[in-house]
């Protein structure tokens, strides 16, 4: 950089993605406080561990191959043309480092924070499924499947449908900018995928199927847990755009920030539609589960989930129609989906990031008809057909079957869940049994001290 | 001895490009490093699968 404007661009646009991880942190920090508030006491520990540690598992794997995925298969491969060349991306690469630029074309100041930003994602995609298969899931079958969808379905389905060049959006018209289907949609799906294999925990139906509830132990982490994701989810719509990017097709220039399809938005339009989408979920939460704070609370986050795919371009008032009628089909349909098909949801992470990321993408096909999907007028406009495929190949085939066929694969290796005896008596259980032995120990030993033995 | 490929600041600094010590192992960082995740998983499920037998014994007696 040997000009002062380039250096502002590049160093801001640096500072700009590296921020929105730091803000995306927070996700993670309310995905384990509202994990562990609606386990039971029993399994506290195991249900804490098991969130933490896809964080580092996804990582490492999104290192090796999540993120050469993403600029690797736009094109399907094999569907608009083959693999793409992704040097930048490889895991020996050179800019897969600190580097100070030669021969670098910008990725040498954008590669580690774009990677994050889009790793952040990837850790989403996972916590979501996190939480829905709480207090009978064995941790290491699940940190497999946690790598299956943080770094490689969900950030195919990114290559696919969520990239300025995919084969989704050049085909189909698909448009998803903050991701209801290619975030949401998918990790919902991938958790339905596994829960029908994995089955409810022990006592959620009575002996004639009637779902029974267990309720979150502790409702104030909960809450908090989901208000840090909402803040965290600041960060997600933020790292969506980038932030200065020329927009003016053919003659003079005019600079914007755009959706990831590098089709105009603005800061300002997507704050609005944010915080009525949220609005409109928490307001339809409320009233739809007659004030229970735990679907109040998830019910914002449906909110925005539901408003996501078009709130680059929605009118405020739009996005939160969109988020009222999401919320009630979600809420609607997960009771239903429970009670019919006997799908022990512990969370209602499947309802709210999956049914409502569904309905997102869909409802988007019908609100933006017409509009252009890309800047590239050889693509597809957006239209409700190729939205509602979309859809379907976020959540059925790039979520719901590799999680259905992974825990079945799992299952049949022994493991996927916790043997009965020890999810009746807790996954902490044995743990806090041998403390409890060792405090013994110690109170014994200070007792004698205290006699002079 | 300098584990860098350069031994100053001097000149344009665009032209060095990494800054990383041991340019050129990349390619061995990053078999060792799908390695450790692969050996991770399998000892972690064998230790899991061990203690969970154990709790079953313990808690089904």
């Amino acid at each position: 950089m040997d000009d002062q404007l380039t250096a502002l661009v590049v160093i801001f646009t640096e500072f700009y993605y590296w921020l929105t991880v730091v803000i995306m942190f927070l996700i993670h920090i309310g995905f384990c406080l509202y994990e562990v508030g609606v386990s039971r006491r029993k399994n506290h520990v195991h249900t804490l561990m098991k969130n933490t540690m896809l964080i580092p598992l996804v990582t490492i794997t999104f290192f090796f191959f999540g993120w050469w995925i993403y600029f690797a298969f736009p094109y399907g491969p094999g569907i608009v043309g083959g693999i793409v060349e992704s040097p930048h991306a490889e895991p020996w690469s050179q800019l897969m480092g600190a580097h100070m630029g030669a021969g670098a074309d910008g990725w040498e100041r954008i590669n580690g924070v774009f990677w994050a930003a889009f790793l952040l994602f990837s850790w989403t995609a996972a916590s979501i499924v996190s939480g829905s298969v709480i207090e009978r899931i064995q941790s290491g079958g699940f940190w497999i499947l946690a790598v299956a969808i943080g770094s490689v379905f969900w950030i195919i389905d990114a290559a696919w449908g969520w990239h300025a060049e995919g084969w989704m959006v050049q085909l189909l018209g698909y448009h998803d900018a903050y991701a209801s289907g290619v975030i949401h949609g998918i990790a919902g799906g991938f958790a339905l995928g596994i829960l029908i294999v994995l089955g409810p925990r022990i006592g959620k139906f009575a002996a004639d199927g009637t779902p029974r509830n267990i309720n979150p132990r502790n409702p104030w982490l909960v809450t908090i847990g989901l208000f840090l994701i909402y803040t965290g989810f600041w960060g997600f719509y933020v790292a969506c755009n980038i932030p200065i990017w020329d927009i003016q097709a053919g003659d003079g220039e005019f600079f914007s920030a755009t959706n990831i399809y590098l089709g105009p938005t603005t800061l300002s339009a997507i704050t609005f539609n944010f915080l009525m989408s949220l609005s409109g979920g928490l307001l339809a939460g409320y009233w739809v589960s007659k004030g229970d704070a735990f679907w109040t609370y998830s019910s914002g986050l449906a909110g925005v989930i539901a408003a996501s795919a078009g709130n680059d371009l929605y009118h405020p008032i739009q996005a939160m129609i969109i988020a009222i009628i999401g919320v009630v089909v979600m809420y609607k349909l997960h009771y239903y989906v429970e009670r019919r098909f006997k799908i022990d949801d512990a969370v209602g992470a499947v309802a709210v990031h999956g049914y409502a990321g569904f309905y997102g993408v869909v409802v988007c096909g019908f609100m933006l008809w017409g509009y252009p999907s890309s800047p590239d007028t050889s693509f597809a406009t957006i239209n409700p057909i190729g939205n509602f495929i979309g859809a379907v190949i976020m959540f059925g085939v790039l979520g719901l079957l590799p999680g259905y066929v992974i825990a079945k694969i799992l299952n049949s290796l022994g493991l996927l869940r916790i043997p009965p005896a020890v999810e009746i008596a807790g996954l902490d259980t044995a743990t806090r049994e041998s403390w409890e032995a060792e405090a013994q120990a110690i109170e014994q030993a200070e007792a004698e001290a205290a006699r002079g033995g | 001895m300098t584990t860098g490929s350069f031994t100053d600041w001097a000149g344009t600094i665009a032209d060095i490009g990494p800054i990383y010590p041991f340019v050129g192992t990349e390619f061995l960082l990053v078999l060792i490093g799908v390695a450790f995740w692969i050996a991770w998983h399998i000892t972690q499920i064998k230790s899991e699968s061990a203690r969970l037998k154990e709790e079953e014994d313990h808690f089904s007696s």
